[in-house]
């Protein structure tokens, strides 16, 4: 048992107690101060951060050779299932198909150039995601040299992703709306009723997220109304669409209303996002009930 | 020293590809655990402290990058790691099954505690639900995973650990031993 006689070694029984008692002061620190690592991650993220980034481009590009692939799969598919069809059908299912599309793309058009515009951005890539199943946060690959500040919205396409909740040198973190931690002050953008939309693990598995705390009169919310980031959230600017209301129910109480909402940006294929420099004034030393 | 490198460059490498490239292989939003089945290997090819040492960075990372609580799963990575060095006495290399079982227990213990600390306090009290859609599968997939790489793993220790001096008649293989 004694074969390295040079070696001083600590019994594991020891070492396990000094690095539970380190663990557990450093838990207590970041949960009673507003201690945050962030010096620390620095030098972590300069050492990993440049191969998680080159890691990420290149399943970025084998990521679009396998859309590409798979695109002209479905396409070929498609095209021998259509050919079976009556001529009649062809003609009509196309139609619909390029109409489907068109209005995609006006809509998405509408979004940017009605909304966003008047927002400053600044694109970044993202370079890794939480390593776990259980929470859907990511980093991208600018920071404070960038000019980004902790709070900034991000966005993907039109639709909101989340903000960002702690800023490196040259790397930040994104809390997204989907994170089972996350809420955001929302409202239906037709009638302006207020909600908080909050990320769920459970139900993104279908593609939603929940809201809760909907004010409003029976009837008048639908499915397939737009929410957008409220005027009265702290920390994400007015109008950013979040997604659309897929269900809603009364709650037990009959006052207010929940449901579920499908997020607008797609979070399965997040590899370019936007970061909105623009960044919401509020009130100094305001506490913050949301975000 | 060459184990402590060896120890390093896998946990690093595990990181990184964790949370980029594992991300790829995610089967109906899951992924497998890279770094659980990197730190329970370490832990039972060379013992607790090995264990609970590459456990405690691997989860460190993990915090400083992803953790809102610093040391938490610095803490429980570490445990794994320690757990998983108990086995080291029972451990022989051309055995998977220990290897798979190991690592699934780890991974279930590891999802459980998540779910405890992370979810259940914040009042998301469907286990059932959370067990069977993200624990469960993780563990399964995880499984899976150790299979393809536990024996380049195995493979890779054993060359580290040869003795330096070739000598005559059979390779006599020595491991690091604890107290």
């Amino acid at each position: 048992m004694k074969r390295n006689h040079k070696k001083f070694t600590i019994p594991s029984k020891y070492l396990l107690l000094v690095l539970t008692v380190v663990c557990i002061i450093l838990m207590c620190a970041t949960f009673f101060t507003d201690f945050l690592a962030t010096p620390l991650s620095n030098v972590a993220g300069s050492v990993l951060i440049p191969f998680q980034r080159g890691i990420s481009r290149i399943g970025e590009t084998a990521g679009r050779r396998k859309e590409e692939m798979e695109n002209l799969r479905d396409v070929m598919k498609k095209n021998e299932e259509l050919q079976e069809k009556l001529d009649q059908l062809v003609i009509e299912n196309s139609a619909l198909q390029q109409d489907k599309y068109e209005l995609n793309h006006l809509r998405e058009l509408y979004q940017l150039d009605e909304q966003y515009e008047s927002y400053e951005k600044v694109g970044a890539h993202v370079v890794s995601r939480d390593p776990g199943n259980w929470f859907s946060a990511f980093v991208i690959d600018k920071g404070e040299k960038d000019g980004l500040k902790v709070d900034m919205n991000v966005m993907a396409g039109s639709g909101l992703v989340g903000r960002i909740t702690e800023v490196g040198h040259d790397w930040s973190k994104v809390l997204s709306i989907i994170d089972d931690t996350s809420s955001v002050s929302a409202m239906v953008l037709s009638t302006e009723d207020t909600c908080i939309v909050q990320g769920n693990l459970d139900t993104m598995r279908n593609g939603m997220i929940t809201f809760s705390k909907l004010v409003t009169q029976e009837g008048t919310v639908k499915e397939g109304d737009k929410l957008v980031t409220s005027y009265i959230s702290t920390k994400y600017l007015p109008g950013i669409l979040i997604g659309y209301v897929t269900e809603i129910n009364p709650d037990s109480n009959n006052l207010t209303h929940s449901g579920y909402v499908t997020p607008a940006a797609d979070f399965t294929h997040l590899e370019e996002v936007l970061v909105v420099t623009t960044q919401k004034n509020t009130y100094e030393g305001g506490e913050e009930t949301d975000g | 020293m060459k184990q402590n490198i060896f120890a390093a460059v896998c946990v690093l490498l595990a990181f990184v590809l964790q949370s980029t490239a594992v991300k790829w292989i995610a089967f109906g939003g899951i992924c497998p655990n890279l770094l659980i089945v990197i730190i329970a290997a370490l832990g039972f090819t060379y013992g607790c402290n090995m264990g609970l040492l590459t456990g405690f960075f691997a989860g460190l990372l993990w915090d400083l990058f992803y953790g809102d609580l610093l040391g938490f799963y610095a803490l429980v990575f570490m445990y794994v790691g320690y757990m998983n060095g108990g086995f080291w006495q029972i451990f022989f290399k051309e055995d998977i099954k220990l290897p798979v079982v190991l690592v699934t227990g780890s991974d279930v213990i590891f999802g459980v505690t998540s779910y405890v600390m992370r979810f259940l306090l914040r009042g998301r009290f469907e286990f059932a639900n959370y067990f069977g859609h993200v624990i469960l599968p993780e563990a399964v997939y995880t499984a899976l995973i150790t299979l393809l790489i536990f024996p380049l793993f195995a493979r890779i220790t054993t060359r580290l650990d040869r003795p330096v001096q070739k000598g005559k008649g059979p390779m006599i293989e020595i491991r690091e031993t604890e107290v």
